[in-house]
C-alpha cells in the first residue's frame, strides 16, 4: 500500500498497447501522408539524384546555395511574389465586395452565386485555352474593346510588363467565386441584432454599419480567404504552364514552374527537391504570419 | 423624458396578423411593462416604437412628435436587447461611446484609418469619453472599461448595454427581455437595480417580458397582450385583483389560478355538488381561486368544498398545499398558509389526506361562459331590477 503511494503506478501493459492501437490509424495516415514524403523529400534535396541515375551523391547544402545564387530561381521568387500581390488584394476584396451585394438579394441570390461559383468549378486548363483565344491580340474579342479605347492592339501575353498582370487578372476571376461564397456564409452568422443595435445608435448609413458591424465580424473569414487566397496564388502553374511557359523571356516564370521545369523537364529531382523545400518554407512562413497578424484583432 | 403614443397600431408578417388594432398612452415617465406569453407580439409593439419595423397602419407618437418614418437613432429612444448586442471588438468604453461617436463625430472622423487625420476628433473623444466614465461610475464599471465584452460576465454586460443606453440620455428605454439570459440569483438582483434607475433617471421606461414576477414587481402600469390585443391595462394590483377574464387571471399569478366549473342552481352556485356560500351571479360559468382565496376548514363546513391532497411545499414562511377537487370532474386547487396558520390547521387536524377548502367571498372571482369577469351589482341596481 505504501509503495504504491510512493511511486506513481505503471500504466498497466494492455491499456497501453490499447492506447497505441487507437492512435495507430491516424499515425499510419499521418506518416504516409506528410512525414515519409517530406522526409524523402528532404533526402533528396541534399543529394545530386536525377532520374534513373544509378548512383546518388550526397552534397549537403549545395543544392541550397546553388539555388540562392541561381538567377532564373531568384527572378521566379519576385515574379511569384508580383503575382501574389495582385491577385491577394483583387481576390479578397472582390470576393467581399461580390458577397456584400449578393447578400442583398432575397429571390436572385441563388442565382448570382452560380454565376460567380461557375469559374471556381471549371478546368482552369481548359479556361486558360478561352482565355489565350479572348486575349488573342489579332483574333480575340477583347481586341476590340482596346481598339475602342484607343489602346491599339495590345499583347496580353507575350508583352513582359503586361503579362504577370494578365494572369493575376485570370487568378483573380477563378478565385473571386470561392471567396464570395466563404464572405457570405460569414455575413449570414452577423447576429441581426448588432445591426438593430447599431440602427438605434446612430450607425444606420451603409459605411458606418460596414466599419462598425460587417467589417469586424468578419475578421474571422477574412483571416481564414486572405491565408487561403494568397497560398493558392503562390502556386500559380497552370494559367503560366498553358499560356506562357514562363516566358516572354522569363517575365511570368513562376516558383512552381521552375520547380516543374527542373524535376519533370531536366530530370534534376534533387535540386527540384531543395527548390520545393523552400517553396515549402514560404507557404509556411505566409500562414504563420497573417495568423499571428490577424489573431490579434479577431478574439473577442 | 416623453410620453409615448400607439394609435391603432397593425402588423402582420405574411398571412400572420401580430399585433390588432393596438392602442396605448404610456405615460411620461412611467414604468409600463407589455406582457404576455410568446407569440403576443408584445416584442413587435417595442420593435414599432424602435423604428426597428414598420406597421401595417397607425401611428407612432413620442413626445408631441408623430415619429413613423423617423430613424431608430432620431426618436430620442435606447434599447437595452436581450442578447446585449454589443460589439465584440470593441471596449467597454468604446461601446458606450458608440451613440455619442454617431453624433458628435462626421463620418470621416469615424473612418479607421481616416479619422487619425482630425485634430478635432482627440478633442471631442476626450469629452465623450468624460461622459463614458461617469455613466460607467453609475452602473459601477469603472474596472472594466478597458475590457472587452467576451471578459465580462453575463451581468457585467447587460450593465454595459445599459449604459449604452443611457449614455445619450434618452427620452425613454425600450428593453426587449433584457434580464431573460441571466441566472435566476442575478435577475432578481437586477431587477431591483433596474426599477432603482428607473427612480433615479425619471425617464419612460417600456419593458417586455414574458416573466410576470418582473411584470408585477417592477412597473407603475402593466398591459398583459394576448394574440396581438392589449387584454388588459392597469396597476399590477388591478391585475392581480380585478383581473378583466379570465385569461389574464391565468396568466398572471403564481402558482395559477384554480378554475372551477360552477352551475347556477335554485338561486346558489354549485360546484361539484357542493353549495357554495358566494353570491350568486347570473351566468357564472367558472368560478377563479387563487391560492390565497382558499382555507382548509373542518368537515361539515357549509360551502366547503372536499378536495385530496397530492403534495404539500414548505417555502419557509408560508407552505403551498396542492389539491384535487372530487367530484365529475377533478380540479386542482392551491392553496396558500402562513407558517403558523399551516401549523394551526395541522395541530387542529385539518390536514389530512382528506380536506375541505372553504373560498374567500372576498377573493374569489366568477367568469361567465366566455371567461369575461362578472361582478355583483351593485345593491340599489338589484333592488331596483326586482321592483
Amino acid at each position: 500500500m505504501s509503495l504504491a503511494l510512493a511511486a506513481p503506478a505503471p500504466v498497466e501493459p494492455f491499456a497501453l498497447r490499447i492506447g497505441h492501437a487507437y492512435a495507430a490509424p491516424a499515425a499510419l495516415l499521418l506518416a504516409l501522408i506528410y512525414i515519409v514524403p517530406v522526409s524523402v523529400l528532404i533526402w533528396l534535396s541534399l543529394t545530386d539524384y536525377t532520374l534513373g541515375a544509378v548512383d546518388i551523391r550526397f552534397l549537403g547544402l549545395d543544392n541550397f546555395s546553388r539555388a540562392l545564387a541561381d538567377p532564373v530561381f531568384r527572378r521566379s521568387i519576385t515574379n511569384t511574389f508580383a503575382y501574389v500581390a495582385i491577385v491577394l488584394p483583387g481576390g479578397v476584396l472582390l470576393g467581399l465586395g461580390a458577397a456584400l451585394l449578393v447578400h442583398r438579394r432575397i429571390r436572385s441570390r441563388s442565382l448570382w452565386e452560380v454565376i460567380y461559383f461557375l469559374p471556381v468549378t471549371s478546368t482552369l486548363i481548359a479556361m486558360a485555352t478561352v482565355w489565350q483565344f479572348l486575349l488573342h491580340p489579332r483574333l480575340g474579342p477583347v481586341r476590340e474593346i482596346t481598339l475602342a479605347l484607343g489602346l491599339g492592339e495590345v499583347a496580353f501575353l507575350s508583352d513582359p510588363a503586361l503579362v504577370l498582370p494578365t494572369l493575376a487578372a485570370i487568378g483573380i476571376w477563378q478565385l473571386v467565386g470561392f471567396n464570395m461564397i466563404l464572405f457570405l456564409a460569414g455575413l449570414s452568422a452577423i447576429p441581426r441584432d448588432l445591426y438593430e443595435a447599431a440602427a438605434l445608435d446612430g450607425a444606420s448609413g451603409g459605411i458606418d454599419r460596414f466599419f462598425r458591424v460587417t467589417w469586424p465580424q468578419l475578421g474571422p473569414t477574412t483571416m481564414f480567404v486572405t491565408v487561403t487566397t494568397s497560398i493558392t496564388a503562390f502556386k500559380v502553374f497552370d494559367t503560366v504552364r498553358v499560356l506562357t511557359e514562363g516566358g516572354p523571356a522569363g517575365a511570368s516564370e513562376v516558383l512552381l514552374y521552375v520547380i516543374y521545369l527542373e524535376g519533370f523537364q531536366y530530370f534534376r529531382i534533387g535540386y527540384a527537391a531543395a527548390l520545393t523545400l523552400i517553396f515549402l518554407a514560404f507557404i509556411l512562413a505566409f500562414s504563420i504570419l497573417q495568423a499571428a497578424a490577424l489573431d490579434r484583432r479577431i478574439h473577442y | 423624458m416623453a410620453a409615448i403614443g400607439l394609435e391603432r397600431i397593425c402588423k402582420s408578417f405574411g398571412g400572420t396578423r401580430v399585433l390588432r388594432d393596438v392602442t396605448l398612452a404610456i405615460r411620461d415617465g412611467e414604468f409600463l411593462t407589455l406582457v404576455g406569453p410568446s407569440g403576443c407580439g408584445k416584442s413587435t409593439l417595442l420593435r414599432i416604437i424602435a423604428g426597428l419595423e414598420r406597421q401595417d397602419s397607425g401611428s407612432v407618437t413620442i413626445g408631441q412628435r408623430r415619429v413613423d418614418g423617423v430613424r431608430p437613432s432620431e426618436r430620442g429612444v435606447a434599447m437595452v436587447f436581450q442578447s446585449y448586442a454589443l460589439y465584440p471588438h470593441l471596449t467597454v468604453a468604446r461601446n458606450i461611446a458608440t451613440p455619442l461617436e454617431m453624433q458628435r463625430l462626421t463620418l470621416l472622423e469615424r473612418l479607421p484609418l481616416l479619422r487619425l487625420l482630425s485634430p478635432r476628433r482627440r478633442r471631442i473623444m476626450r469629452g465623450i469619453m468624460a461622459e463614458v466614465e461617469a455613466v460607467a461610475a453609475a452602473l459601477q464599471l469603472e474596472g472594466l472599461l478597458g475590457r472587452k465584452p467576451a471578459e465580462l460576465s453575463g451581468g457585467q454586460r447587460q450593465r454595459v448595454a445599459l449604459g449604452r443606453a443611457m449614455v445619450r440620455r434618452p427620452d425613454a428605454f425600450l428593453m426587449d427581455e433584457p434580464l431573460s439570459n441571466l441566472d435566476a440569483k442575478l435577475r432578481v438582483h437586477m431587477r431591483g437595480e433596474l426599477a432603482d434607475l428607473h427612480r433615479r433617471l425619471g425617464a419612460t421606461f417600456v419593458y417586455v417580458t414574458h416573466d410576470q414576477t418582473e411584470a408585477m414587481t417592477m412597473s407603475d402600469r402593466v398591459a398583459l397582450m394576448l394574440e396581438g390585443r392589449i387584454e388588459q391595462l392597469g396597476t399590477p394590483a388591478e391585475l392581480y385583483d380585478a383581473p378583466r377574464t379570465l385569461a389574464v387571471a391565468s396568466f398572471i399569478g403564481s402558482p395559477p389560478i384554480a378554475c372551477i366549473p360552477v352551475r347556477l342552481e335554485h338561486e346558489a352556485l354549485v360546484a361539484a355538488g357542493t353549495r357554495l356560500a358566494l353570491r350568486a351571479i347570473p351566468d357564472a360559468a367558472i368560478l377563479g381561486l387563487r391560492a390565497e382565496a382558499v382555507t382548509p376548514v373542518r368537515h361539515g363546513t357549509p360551502g366547503a368544498l372536499p378536495a385530496r391532497l397530492s403534495r404539500a411545499e414548505n417555502l419557509g414562511a408560508e407552505w403551498l398545499l396542492y389539491a384535487t377537487l372530487e367530484g365529475p370532474a377533478p380540479t386542482p386547487v392551491v392553496c396558500r398558509l402562513t407558517a403558523a396558520a399551516h401549523d394551526a390547521a395541522r395541530d387542529a387536524g385539518l390536514l389530512g389526506e382528506r380536506l375541505w377548502l372553504l373560498p374567500d367571498p372576498a377573493r374569489a372571482l366568477l367568469f361567465d361562459a366566455e371567461g369575461r369577469r362578472l361582478v355583483a351589482a351593485p345593491l340599489r341596481t338589484r333592488i331596483g331590477a326586482m321592483a
